[in-house]
């Protein structure tokens, strides 16, 4: 085994951990194709950014449920509810959920349409380690709404079980 | 591209009153593998299903963009209006290029 762990070099900031690899021994990185990505170039803040695109979003009008402690990361249920009519004028296109210390901060989107006839939508996802989750809902007003939540894990998706 | 049935659970109603909002529930069988990259172990690229889309009477009334943070064995809900009697496509995308497919009939009356 080498002396750097897998998690020790995953803990540094991205640049620092590529030059404790380099150190290691291991060719440097030539922008890694998406399929070989092992944490996102995209932060947390950035991907926000990304969503919102300038727009300042209205805290409300969208829950996000997420058991506040969760004993292993590898499986957390979420659900995201957004309020909306859901009519052609007036509908919620896409909820986003994002994760502030996954190594993909961009966890999952829904898209929607009208004919979605509701703004909810559950899954399961693998969490790093406790953190801050937000829910992101876009509506076909140009509006969107974000929700925030801290959750708490014991044991993170991280420990390399396979 | 190739088109292979997967193992999948899809739980829905079989028929609905006409522009009620049925919930579907979709597990589906995959291990979800993460990109490998560390010292002293083999790079492995990742392989994941990165989307999934659902088609109703040949239009899309859902798509779900996925990462590796979602679980292995990735489960979904989501609603839909009953519009008309037809069968819902569920297709998955998997990094690499398959494409898995199942449908499913909702009779409308």
């Amino acid at each position: 085994m080498s002396a750097l762990s897998r998690r020790a070099v995953l803990a540094l900031p991205p640049a620092m951990g590529a030059a404790a690899a380099r150190a290691q021994g291991a060719p440097p990185a030539a922008a890694p194709s998406v399929l070989t990505e092992v944490q996102s170039a995209e932060s947390f803040a950035a991907a926000e950014r990304a969503i919102l695109a300038g727009r300042v979003p209205v805290e409300g009008g969208i829950a996000l449920e997420v058991p506040p402690l969760s004993e292993n990361g590898n499986s957390v249920e979420l659900s995201v509810a957004a309020e909306s009519p859901m009519t052609a004028e007036d509908h919620v296109t896409a909820i986003h959920v994002l994760s502030e210390k996954n190594p993909f901060p961009r966890v999952a989107t829904f898209h929607l349409t009208p004919r979605s006839g509701r703004a909810e939508v559950s899954t399961r996802v693998r969490l790093a380690t406790s953190q801050t989750l937000v829910a992101l809902a876009e509506t076909s007003r140009g509006t969107v709404h974000r929700v925030g939540r801290n959750v708490i894990v014991i044991l993170g998706a991280c420990v390399e079980t396979g | 591209m190739r088109t292979v049935p997967i193992t999948a659970r899809i739980t829905m109603p079989a028929s609905a009153r006409k522009g009620e909002v049925v919930t579907v529930r979709v597990l589906v069988r995959h291990p979800m593998e993460r990109a490998a990259n560390a010292p002293g172990v083999a790079p492995t690229p990742r392989r994941i299903l990165h989307a999934f889309r659902v088609t109703y009477g040949g239009e899309e009334v859902f798509r779900m963009d996925l990462s590796p943070g979602v679980t292995a064995n990735p489960y979904v809900e989501f609603t839909t209006v009953a519009t008309e009697s037809g069968t819902l496509v569920f297709e998955w995308h998997e990094d690499g290029g398959a494409i898995y497919r199942r449908e499913a009939r909702l009779d409308v009356a």
